[in-house]
């Protein structure tokens, strides 16, 4: 059974709706990549899927998601407050303010094991101490008496990773993890975040919009824009046989070596804001493919089914 | 190839402190840096954030004044220049900011940023030269010259950044320094802006210096490519398919994943992370983090040489 089953998930913020049929299925052991540009709702799906939606005066009112048989979307806040920082664990982007700049690190992650897994001070200090060298942090028990401010921002990142398992998590939801950080940082903590999904068979959630991090890392992958899922398939197939003209498209954006001189092609245009959704297919302006019925009527996102694709002209798989 | 712009051995330090009860403390943010930009080249720079690139970049259009070293454009030494001669000159060196967001005055419309180099320059344009000379640069750079009277919000970060582009071709350069020009663009627009950076090079005759943390990006768009790390140029690849030498870059290109789920590798993260730059090492700069390093790289700095026409500052190259 699926540990995460989110299917037509659609949220709204005061009387915009910002997110909609939203569809997906995670295995145990699972990696799968959120993937999209600025304002395409993949960090809104994120905060749907942990009941976060509320901080910012929205809700989630369409469709259904699912953690290992329990639906979410009914749950009352207290209940999700225990599963928050305990059975989902989140890691946010910018690790240079998802600390409090006012403790110590050590006593931020003790907090996790104190509040969701009941340990005594000195357990969980003793389990930060672990955690912190799972996460490959030189010398533990001196770093657990530091600030943030005197870490580097791959470090404190480590220490973001650290407090979202300290509860031991089933499930991981990573929002840009790296995008903050350097290059070869970046490596790092990819690397670190393979190895731990491996080593304790967690599902990961990895919010991204890089392709190449996706190609590097994920099993399966859904593509986003302008507020809805377009395209999801296994990464492989994904990459080979894109269906979706966007996915296409922004699979020939990414810069690499080019074979046979062939130049960088960008997507003409920009994705819309909230308030410019086009009518029917959202991609359709910007589409080489499009015909009249795509500013009509909105293509369905197939469900079920290892692939989906949400498009009036799908490409062939060839 | 004539050379347009020579640089030799420029450094710049900067000082904190210097308190009551602090001492003077300085940072070498560019250190002895050496190299040539032939007309019509692009030359990219590339090293990750805190390695002086962005300073180099000002440095050489005397954004800010050297420590040592010289700057010399076509021969004219441009750290020996007056102010008047200087914003003369400055004419055929321009710069394109990373942040659009803030590199042009929210109070200004876009009719008032593309024209302000005139202002400076004091080149007495009528009313009507300088609407011809708007939608001149607006064309060339792809936008309406509906949106000369519009403001900064109004427009899209693509957008911006092709006003920054217009802004800075006005006066019609030879050289552009381009800091990271789509480093805080999605991915789409990034491949827009870099293929019209490509159009323009040909059509203007135009040199570009091109800055970024982004090595498949530099690979994709530069002839040739300096590295830089800690303030230094560690090695000067002459063309994108030189191997590289230095062990650093070869972390660097190890570390940049590849958009393809096929060529999927495991990555040897590079351990430890960049020293600070207040208290550099004696030796090479990279010795604490390299895997290659022996008694002589921690105690003697290797100079860049050229061996084969391939610079590399390394004692034991690859």
């Amino acid at each position: 059974m699926s540990i995460l089953h989110v299917q037509d998930l659609g949220a709204s913020i005061a009387s915009i709706s910002p997110l909609s049929g939203v569809s997906f299925d995670l295995e145990r052991g699972e990696i799968i990549g959120i993937v999209g540009e600025s304002g395409s709702g993949k960090s809104l799906t994120a905060m749907s899927v942990m009941g976060l939606l509320p901080l910012i005066g929205g809700r989630v009112d369409q469709g259904t998601i699912e953690f290992d048989g329990v639906e979410l979307t009914k749950i009352s806040e207290s209940d999700y407050r225990k599963l928050r920082g305990g059975r989902i664990g989140l890691i946010t982007q910018n690790p240079m303010t998802s600390l409090d700049p006012l403790k110590k690190i050590g006593s931020q992650v003790d907090d996790v094991s104190l509040l969701h897994l009941g340990l005594d001070k000195a357990g969980a200090k003793a389990r930060t101490i672990e955690l912190l060298s799972d996460m490959r942090i030189p010398e533990p028990a001196s770093i657990y008496h530091l600030y943030p401010h005197q870490m580097s921002g791959g470090m404190k990142q480590r220490i973001v990773i650290a407090m979202a398992l300290a509860a031991d998590p089933d499930l991981l939801i990573a929002d840009e993890p790296t995008t903050a950080l350097d290059v070869t940082v970046q490596a790092q903590i990819i690397r670190l975040l393979g190895d731990l999904v491996k080593k304790r068979n967690l599902s990961l959630v990895l919010i991204t919009h890089d392709m190449s991090v996706v190609a590097q890392t994920c099993d399966k992958v859904m593509v986003m824009y302008a507020g809805t899922a377009i395209e999801r398939g296994p990464v492989q197939e994904i990459f080979d046989t894109p269906q979706h003209p966007y996915t296409k498209a922004l699979i020939a954006c990414i810069p690499h070596e080019i074979a046979g001189g062939e130049r960088l092609k960008g997507i003409e245009g920009t994705v819309p804001g909230v308030a410019q959704y086009p009518s029917g297919c959202r991609f359709h302006p910007r589409c080489a493919l499009a015909g009249d019925i795509c500013s009509k009527d909105i293509p369905t996102f197939e469900k079920g089914g290892k692939r989906a694709v949400a498009c009036h002209f799908a490409l062939e798989a060839s | 190839m004539t050379t347009l712009l020579d640089v030799k051995n420029l450094s710049k330090q900067f000082t904190s402190g210097g308190g009551l009860f602090r001492p003077v403390r300085s940072m070498h943010a560019v250190n002895d840096v050496s190299f040539s930009v032939k007309a019509g080249r692009v030359v990219g720079v590339v090293g990750e954030s805190g390695c002086g690139k962005s300073t180099l970049a000002r440095l050489v259009l005397r954004l800010i004044e050297p420590s040592s070293g010289t700057v010399q454009f076509e021969g004219i030494d441009l750290l020996a220049l007056k102010a008047k001669p200087l914003r003369a000159l400055r004419a055929r060196m321009q710069m394109v900011f990373q942040d659009p967001y803030s590199a042009i005055d929210p109070r200004f419309t876009i009719r008032d940023a593309v024209t302000e180099p005139f202002k400076v320059q004091s080149a007495g344009l009528t009313s009507k030269q300088t609407n011809d000379k708007v939608a001149e640069l607006l064309s060339v750079v792809g936008l309406s010259d509906q949106l000369a009277k519009s403001y900064p919000h109004q427009l899209s970060g693509g957008q911006k950044q092709r006003v920054g582009i217009a802004r800075a071709l006005a006066l019609n350069p030879d050289l552009l320094v381009l800091d990271e020009p789509t480093a805080s663009l999605d991915v789409s627009v990034q491949a827009q802006i870099i293929s019209l950076l490509e159009k323009l090079r040909d059509e203007l005759n135009l040199t570009y210096i091109f800055i970024s943390h982004d090595l498949s990006l530099v690979k994709y768009f530069c002839d040739e490519i300096l590295v830089m790390y800690l303030g230094r140029v560690v090695e000067a690849l002459p063309d994108t398919r030189a191997p590289a030498r230095h062990p650093y870059t070869r972390t660097l290109l190890d570390s940049t994943f590849d958009p393809d789920p096929k060529s999927r590798r495991t990555i040897e993260p590079l351990a430890g992370e960049v020293p600070s730059p207040f208290d550099l090492p004696s030796g090479c700069v990279f010795a604490a983090r390299c895997s290659k390093a022996t008694e002589k790289c921690r105690s003697q700095l290797p100079v860049l040489t050229a061996e084969g026409g391939h610079p590399v500052a390394c004692h034991n190259p690859l």
